[in-house]
């Protein structure tokens, strides 16, 4: 059973069991506008919760997403790098950033679900 | 995470059908010339310059000579002076019109500069001939230092970084040296820089291992002493602060705020980008101001060039001074017996016994003679009452600028004096449809440069005008009636006109998304048809 | 005043429309007590006549280059630029121009550096250039930290040819961001064994060639260790034209090149403005300094420029940029560029011949004369032993109206090499200019 986590940040983690598949959310991809270069982890990194994990870069901004959990890092979304726009077109499928083994599951705690990242979204204006 | 600067980087689908329309055979609109790229028409064997073999001789080059082909086409010289000729008629200029760049000062540059540049004394010297044949050179650079010194009540300035960006190295380097001088080099490494800075303050923080620590601005646009007090502590190194700041205001509060950064312990680097706006009106050495670099391209006319050169200066307070790097002046008697001369210093070894302890060296050579000459030759044009009229003209023109349209464009701080240069902010343009970039590219149509827009990114679309103290008051008034017609087209809802700007340019938007995703940073030979078909 | 447009009458009315009473109510924020009532103590405006008087006379003081047999080199080379050149960069439409952030109105900056980068991706052997920096020593410097970025390690190791400034601006950077520099002993004869100091902690290896003392060096045993210890070889040149008859550093395995591109299209200056080379793999382009140019297209499907890849830049990357570089060195980059169109590849070649035909015709001549050659294979500069202080020597000589060349304790006062002295020959020079030299030598 797969439920989604959303930070501050606007990352999101899609839990499945112990991992998690990290990316930013719909509403960041928008903000953002045309992603063109994506900057991931390697491959079995271990970083701590809030610690930048990736670069995601547009025309004229470059921003950091940081790790919603800490854990390991256990798979990259390869094909970002010769098609960042997957970013743009499908954020919360296609356009996933990375997989990260879940270090400690009470840390999910301290993120949004959906209704909340909602009503945080609203919050922005 | 997100910062995003709401420009829109990739050109909305165009609308009109007839876009694609042959329009003249060439793609040639009148004086506006379509024109290759030197690749594509010019020729291996050709040469715009006539050089005859040499005469047998006994190469000394060894196993190393050239195998790689060098792929550089060559044009005769009237296809040479009509290709640039042809590609210069693209570009605008400050020449051409009125250029309100905010924050780049682009001022009219006095071609008596570019003559005095090309002397030959000036400009066929070498950097390493002896001294006692460049005497004048150096006499040129004691000079400019006085007027610098004199201009900013400072004690010393290190003549050698190349750009403003590299004054602002050279500045906090000087800093760094200070504090380990005092034992204090790796326990203070934090550098406060307001989020209203210029990207280079925290880039040149960063790149010399400092850590930023960034205060926010007040609502009213400057930064308060307080903020600064509270972020200062035993591990601040500096405080980089730019004045008149970004947003076109002076710091009022920045006695108070050198004043605290000296009780801590820390050193007062200030960005000079701006000094256009207080030249001969206050001096930074009065202010408590330790370092501060001067752009020559922005306050004293040399020319922007398309992207530089430019000369960035840095003027040091007493505390400073001994840390500035090789070169330095100094006075030779050793060289020629019995005579003693102004010299460059150029090894530390000769400042044995000196004060001095230079931090190092900024750059090969002696820095930006040619800036220099240009700049000596503007300041002894305009001389101290003119310096003080120049900065009063463009204090004066930034106002007029701001009282002429404040009942139409929104001002972010409030309806109150700036100095060079006035910002604006988007909040007029709310739900018209219209960006600031929008309303950029529909200033080009009317046959200005826009102005500096998203920029300083504390203000949301920031368009920052500098309309400098050339330009004269019919030309004023032509701008502000232009940028008056402009918004009451917005607020008419002539959406169109701003949305598919600029359509009188020699290129329509372009699209950055394309060049980023996939960049093409050379021409490449382009594969022929029957190869790229299999 | 000449340069400023505004009447009194125009201030007057300007102030009413603005509603200050004086100009002093704009600069109310000025602390009253360190405002300035009188004007700063310098001298008062000038006509033009006036201030060319007074810079002539200045100018007056220097020895031209062109003026008497000159041989000084040693990173800044007397060459002759065409005078179109000159005429073209001096269009208002290139000369007065901003940086090109807004492409549609600055086509010509913008394909002109995007031919400019071609070109020196080409001559340099190298897959992409950049829009150029500041100078070749500061961009020695930029290489060197690029090449930390990419290993993610932080050690340097110079080669004792590296040109001594551009050693020192490296040296200068690296202490102040606490990164380690090995500077190898001055080197001479390109005999040292810099392949030694390669290790696991090396980032990169920095090699001149021609190097200081104009000495060619082959860099294809440096790259092979570097690229096995997984270091980079970053190669440095300061005479670019040497590029027309040498082999490239691209083509002997160089990761990073970095040059100073005066030579071509540029004067002397006494040091500036000059303009920096900087050529890299395309693998390493996100992490280059500096500008760049790109090709696209605009809204009505027409091929143009634009700056690309900006977000290694510090206007948006701030404290993460990869550089804090702003400004480059436009309007000397188009010079160049202009001039190598001009010479095109034959004439590149055919210049490059000629002076290394004068360089090693002089350097025959001077062994002829007795005086010791240190150098074996070079391209138009070379050193040479004299009798006593070079540093004398040269003050003699040019008293006598020849420059003779850069003694070299001018740059490298503790190396105990006081009777060194680099001899540059360039087009310039004449049969008549050499037999001088070498009579002076003799």
């Amino acid at each position: 059973m797969s439920s989604i986590r959303y930070t501050q940040d606007h990352e999101y983690i899609r839990i499945d069991g112990d991992t998690g598949t990290v990316g930013i959310s719909d509403y960041a991809q928008q903000q953002l506008g045309d992603v063109v270069f994506v900057e991931l982890p390697e491959s079995g990194k271990k970083i701590g919760q809030g610690e930048q994990a990736a670069v995601v870069e547009s025309v004229k901004a470059a921003s950091e997403v940081y790790a919603p959990v800490a854990g390991e890092v256990i798979e990259v979304n390869g094909a970002l790098e010769g098609e960042p726009g997957k970013v743009n077109a499908d954020p919360a499928g296609d356009g996933w950033f990375f997989k990260i083994r879940i270090g400690d599951a009470k840390q999910l705690d301290t993120l949004m679900d959906e209704n909340a990242y909602a009503e945080f979204l609203k919050s922005l204006g | 995470m997100l910062n995003n600067q709401g420009r829109p980087t990739q050109p909305a689908n165009n609308n009109e059908a007839s876009s694609r329309r042959r329009e003249t055979f060439t793609g040639n609109r009148g004086l506006q010339q379509e024109e290759g790229l030197i690749f594509e028409f010019g020729r291996a064997e050709v040469s715009g310059v006539d050089i005859d073999e040499p005469a047998q001789f006994k190469p000394r080059l060894g196993k190393f000579e050239r195998k790689t082909p060098l792929g550089l086409p060559g044009l005769s010289e009237p296809e040479a002076v009509r290709h640039y000729v042809r590609l210069s008629q693209k570009n605008y200029s400050i020449d051409a019109g009125l250029y309100p760049l905010g924050s780049c000062t682009m001022k009219h540059n006095p071609r008596l500069n570019e003559k005095m540049a090309r002397l030959p004394g000036f400009s066929d010297v070498h950097p390493l001939q002896p001294q006692s044949t460049v005497q004048g050179a150096i006499e040129l650079i004691d000079e400019l230092e006085k007027w610098l010194l004199e201009l900013t009540g400072m004690s010393a300035v290190a003549m050698s970084p190349k750009a403003g960006a590299h004054g602002e190295a050279c500045g906090m380097m000087a800093i760094k040296a200070a504090h380990e001088a005092r034992g204090e080099g790796k326990s203070r490494h934090i550098v406060i820089v307001p989020d209203s800075a210029h990207g280079t303050n925290p880039a040149t923080a960063a790149l010399i291992g400092y850590t930023v620590r960034a205060v926010p601005a007040r609502a009213d646009g400057t930064v308060s002493a307080q903020a600064v007090r509270e972020a200062l502590g035993p591990d601040v190194a500096a405080i980089m602060l730019t004045n008149p700041n970004t947003c076109g205001l002076f710091e009022k509060e920045i006695v108070e705020i050198a004043k605290a950064v000296h009780e801590a312990g820390a050193y007062f680097y200030c960005d000079g980008a701006n000094f256009n706006a207080i030249m001969g009106k206050v001096r930074p050495g009065d202010l408590g101001i330790d370092a501060m670099h001067i752009n020559l391209h922005k306050t004293f006319s040399t020319p922007h060039g398309g992207g530089g050169p430019g000369a960035g200066p840095v003027v040091l307070s007493q505390a400073l001074a001994p840390y500035a790097p090789l070169p330095v002046l100094g006075v030779d008697k050793t060289t020629l017996p019995g005579k003693s001369f102004t010299c460059l210093i150029e090894q530390e070894p000769e400042l044995a016994g000196t004060a001095r302890k230079p931090f190092g060296r900024m750059t090969a050579f002696h820095g930006q003679m040619g800036m220099y000459v240009r700049a000596l030759s503007y300041m002894l044009s305009h001389g101290a009452d003119g310096l003080k009229q120049a900065s009063e003209d463009a204090v004066l023109n930034a106002n007029y600028v701001r009282a002429r349209l404040s009942d139409i464009m929104s001002l972010p701080f409030g309806d109150k004096p700036c100095m060079h240069e006035v910002l604006f902010d988007d909040k007029w343009l709310k739900d018209t449809g219209v960006t600031t970039l929008d309303f950029a590219k529909a200033m080009i149509d009317e046959g200005y440069h826009p102005m500096t827009m998203y920029f300083p990114l504390v203000v949301h679309g920031a368009m920052l005008i500098e309309p400098t103290e050339s330009e004269s008051l019919a030309s004023l008034e032509l701008f502000i009636m232009t940028l008056r017609d402009l918004a009451f087209g917005v607020l008419r809802g002539e959406t169109e006109r701003f949305t598919q700007a600029p359509r009188l340019a020699p290129r329509r938007r372009l699209d950055e998304t394309a060049a980023a995703r996939n960049p093409i940073l050379r021409w490449t030979k382009p594969e022929a048809i029957s190869v790229a078909a299999e | 005043m000449r340069y400023l447009p505004l009447t009194p009458d125009d201030r007057s009315l300007m102030l009413s429309r603005i509603g200050a009473a004086n100009i002093d109510e704009l600069f109310a924020d000025i602390p009253r007590d360190k405002f300035m009532r009188a004007l700063p103590d310098l001298p008062r405006r000038k006509s033009e006549a006036e201030v060319e008087r007074l810079l002539s006379r200045m100018a007056a003081k220097n020895t031209p280059a062109s003026s008497v047999p000159f041989f000084v080199g040693a990173g800044a080379y007397k060459h002759h630029v065409p005078a179109s050149v000159d005429h073209l960069i001096q269009r208002s439409e290139f000369l007065t121009s901003y940086t090109p952030y807004q492409p549609e109105i600055t086509q010509g900056t913008l394909q002109m550096l995007f031919e400019f980068q071609t070109q020196v991706a080409n001559l340099t052997g190298m897959e992409v250039a950049n829009a150029s920096m500041y100078d070749g020593s500061t961009g020695c410097h930029e290489a060197v930290l690029m090449a930390h970025r990419i290993t993610r390690r932080k050690k340097a190791v110079l080669s004792g040819g590296l040109h001594p400034h551009y050693a020192d601006v490296v040296r200068t950077i690296s202490h102040m961001a606490s990164d380690e520099v090995v500077s190898m002993p001055a080197d001479v004869t390109a005999a040292e064994d810099i392949i030694a100091q390669i290790d696991k902690d090396t980032s990169c290896v920095v090699v001149q060639s021609p190097d200081f003392f104009g000495n060619l060096r082959d860099l294809a045993p440096i790259a092979e260790k570097c690229h096995a210890k997984g270091a980079l070889l970053i190669a440095v040149f300061t005479e670019a034209v040497s590029l027309g008859l040498v082999e490239p550093p691209g083509a002997m395995g160089a990761d990073i090149v970095v040059g100073e591109g005066q030579s071509i299209g540029n004067g002397l200056n006494f040091g500036g403005p000059y303009v920096g080379l900087f050529a890299t793999r395309q693998k390493y382009v996100r992490q280059m300094p500096g500008r760049l140019a790109g090709q696209t297209q605009d809204a009505d499907g027409k091929r143009g420029f634009v700056l690309t890849l900006s977000t290694r830049e510090q206007h948006i990357r701030r404290e993460k940029a990869t550089s804090n570089i702003c400004t480059n060195s436009g309007l000397c980059a188009l010079a160049f560029s202009i001039h190598m169109t001009l010479l095109g590849e034959s004439g590149l070649r055919k210049l490059a011949r000629v002076n290394h035909a004068n360089a090693a015709q002089l350097a025959d001549m001077l062994s002829a004369a007795g005086v010791a050659v240190l150098n074996d294979a070079f391209f138009n500069e070379f050193t040479i032993r004299v009798k006593g202080s070079a540093q004398q020597l040269v003050e003699k000589l040019a008293s006598q109206g020849i420059l003779a060349g850069v003694p070299v304790s001018r740059l490298l006062p503790r190396a105990g090499l006081d009777d060194l002295l680099i001899v540059a020959s360039t087009e310039v020079n004449t049969d008549e200019d050499r037999a001088t030299l070498v009579e002076a030598l003799r």
